[in-house]
């Protein structure tokens, strides 16, 4: 699928967004500041915005623990979720939820999830009102290895392939389920799995933002076709710790180095645009150089934004009651 | 004596045990770590908080069981080989993801002696980290004791200082029923003194920390020390306290709470969960149905709301019952005002 030269700064914007967000997070973390959990997405950034860019605020998606990139790619305000993450009152979820649980409904972004193959079964259920209202959207859910594994997702798959709705399964394959690797956890191979659920399996680079598109481009033309759920599947990385904090003891030495250096990507992405002579890469600097100072902003306004208080841990524990 | 965090508590029982019996297994996410990881170390986890440290280098992978996240799987891999002899600690990480292996837990495990006629034990245990104090949000601090005592079949149990952690969970071990072990994480670093060498603490029964003349206030988990920040207070005001550290939710000690109450004549239950149907509103009953002669004021409780936990540092602070709400609800019941 050919891409607008606007659809390819966009989702350079998008994936730089990540990135920055993430990494950005690392060394906020580390001044005391962010309370409880923090999962980082940066080294997926190609999956996330590969698969949202086909997307729109009709379509739904249910996010990970590791949610950030979900969010940022389905239209969630950065903004408000460094808000969020601060813990402010004017976060995107005024505070109460944090990091694992951003969540943007207008946007069709149904929450990250603290509880690892919770998402899928939820997305499932989107997926049935998607096909009640006939419009061709869809519902998307992004689970890592470690889901694969849950029997959560096992009886989401069979459910969408019984009522054949438009549902798109997405496993993120970053090499490890929590501290252990995925090689372990995974006692098949997981396509094969899939497919015996009866999802035919689109499979893409997860480093390769263009691959990512192109397969769920394919994934996208299945389900609309009206021939019921798939699976994406793409390998990536992480490139920090399971949570911030993580002392990484699981990891090779120089696993992420290396891999920064040889697969990042961002630099492929610059690389493949700039050598197609699609994108100079001077637009693609003046994009790096805005997202820093945006994201230096989001941090600089969230440092003063307002704590909640007693009202805002009281309330919408209920509509009514 | 050794000073020892509840963390190293914890990880004695377990080497303590498993030494002493071959049948004793440990089975969860990370309990031992790195399985098919780069660096090719095992142990790299030692369980998410540390408990399982070290058991892999002693006892290896038969008896030390990485698993896949499949909870639903873990526990029933603990039933299953607890029915055929074994005796399984399970750990599900956060008590929180109990929700995915309820069925194991609540129709299964619980009632498999008394379904089968007596003739099945199901000696397990499940620990699971839990409560607020790290600001894990909605998903990962939870104190769900109340509603798994509510279980007939279920023992469990919430130690809150490294001397019970060692000595019950040893004892949940040996025990020959199911015995859900709840560990509040905001506790593993907190330090006591441990006794040294072999070590079992009864299993239920509740312990008198303090004795005092004005107010039985019944605490458990976190909130016993708590509760004994705010007796510290009170007594620069002459008000003294029973403290009572509950230990076990299931089965409880009425006995000791009755007994402190018929001196007392005043009751105050601290527990870090929501209110309703709580393991407060339980004792709150006990004393309503046999202790109402004593009772010289209102029972007080003090609790969370009835909302989940929130995630931000201040609303968190709210949510948890801290020392300053337990002085005044302890100055309320005993003063009147």
């Amino acid at each position: 699928m050919q891409q607008s030269r606007t659809d390819i700064l966009k989702a350079y914007r998008q994936m730089r967004m990540i990135r920055e967000f993430e990494e950005r997070l690392h060394i906020e973390n580390r001044s005391g500041e962010i309370a409880g959990f923090t999962h980082l997405y940066a080294g997926q950034e190609a999956i996330a915005v590969g698969i949202c860019e086909h997307l729109t605020d009709r379509d739904y998606i249910s996010s990970t623990h590791r949610g950030h990139g979900h969010c940022i790619a389905k239209g969630c305000d950065p903004r408000l979720m460094m808000h969020e993450i601060y813990g402010r009152a004017d976060g995107l979820c005024k505070g109460r939820g944090g990091s694992m649980h951003i969540a943007d409904i207008d946007k069709g972004m149904l929450g990250a999830n603290g509880i690892v193959g919770g998402g899928p079964p939820i997305a499932v259920g989107a997926a049935l009102a998607c096909q009640a209202r006939g419009d061709g959207s869809v519902a998307v859910s992004f689970g890592g290895g470690g889901s694969s594994n849950q029997g959560t997702v096992f009886e989401a798959m069979n459910m969408a392939v019984v009522l054949k709705l438009p549902k798109i399964f997405v496993f993120e394959l970053n090499g490890y389920s929590e501290h252990t690797g995925e090689g372990y956890g995974i006692g098949s191979d997981l396509a094969g799995r899939t497919r015996g659920f009866g999802l035919p399996v689109f499979e893409a680079d997860g480093f390769d933002y263009f691959s990512v598109y192109q397969a769920m481009a394919d994934a996208l033309e299945h389900v609309r076709a009206g021939k019921g759920p798939c699976a994406l599947i793409a390998e990536a990385t992480r490139y920090f710790g399971h949570f911030e904090g993580d002392p990484q003891n699981y990891r090779a030495k120089d696993e992420v180095k290396t891999l920064r250096e040889t697969r990042d990507a961002l630099l492929r992405f610059r690389r493949k645009v700039t050598e197609a002579k699609l994108i100079e890469a001077a637009e693609l600097d003046a994009i790096d150089a805005e997202i820093v100072a945006f994201i230096e902003d989001c941090v600089t306004s969230a440092r003063k934004a307002p704590a909640p208080g007693a009202e805002i841990m009281l309330s919408d524990v209920y509509a009514d009651y | 004596m050794t000073v020892k965090t509840m963390r190293e508590a914890l990880n004695d029982a377990l080497f303590q045990e498993m030494r002493r019996d071959p049948g004793v297994i440990v089975i969860g996410e990370d309990v031992s770590g790195g399985a098919g990881g780069s660096s090719g170390s095992r142990d790299a986890a030692g369980g998410i908080f540390g408990v399982t440290k070290g058991l892999m280098g002693e006892f290896g992978d038969k008896r030390v069981i990485d698993t896949p996240i499949s909870e639903s799987a873990i526990i029933g891999l603990a039933n299953g080989a607890a029915l055929a002899g074994m005796r399984p600690v399970a750990e599900l990480m956060f008590a929180d993801f109990v929700g995915v292996a309820m069925d194991q837990i609540y129709n299964q495990m619980a009632k498999f002696r008394y379904m089968f006629g007596g003739k099945a034990k199901a000696p397990i245990v499940v620990r699971m980290s839990m409560g607020a104090g790290m600001n894990a949000a909605a998903q990962h601090s939870q104190t769900i004791y109340s509603m798994l005592s509510a279980v007939p079949g279920l023992k469990v149990v919430v130690p809150s200082n490294p001397a019970d952690a060692k000595g019950m969970l040893a004892a949940a071990i040996r025990d020959d029923d199911p015995v859900i072990f709840l560990e509040h994480k905001a506790l593993y670093s907190s330090k006591g003194e441990v006794p040294d060498g072999e070590y079992v603490a009864p299993l239920h029964g509740a312990s008198l920390v303090q004795s005092g003349k004005d107010a039985t206030v019944v605490a458990l988990g976190r909130m016993v020390s708590f509760a004994g920040k705010a007796a510290a207070k009170l007594a620069a005001d002459g008000i003294t306290i029973d403290l009572i550290d509950l230990r076990s939710t299931s089965p409880i000690d009425e006995e000791m709470i009755l007994e402190s109450l018929s001196l007392t004549g005043r009751l105050v239950v601290v527990d870090e969960s929501n209110p309703i149907c709580s393991i407060a509103s339980e004792i709150a009953a006990i004393a309503a149905e046999k202790g109402f002669a004593s009772l010289r004021a209102p029972v007080a409780r003090v609790t969370a709301p009835h909302t989940p936990v929130p995630f931000a540092r201040e609303l968190e602070r709210m949510y948890v019952p801290g020392p300053d709400r337990i002085e005044a609800a302890i100055r309320k019941a005993v003063k009147g005002e």
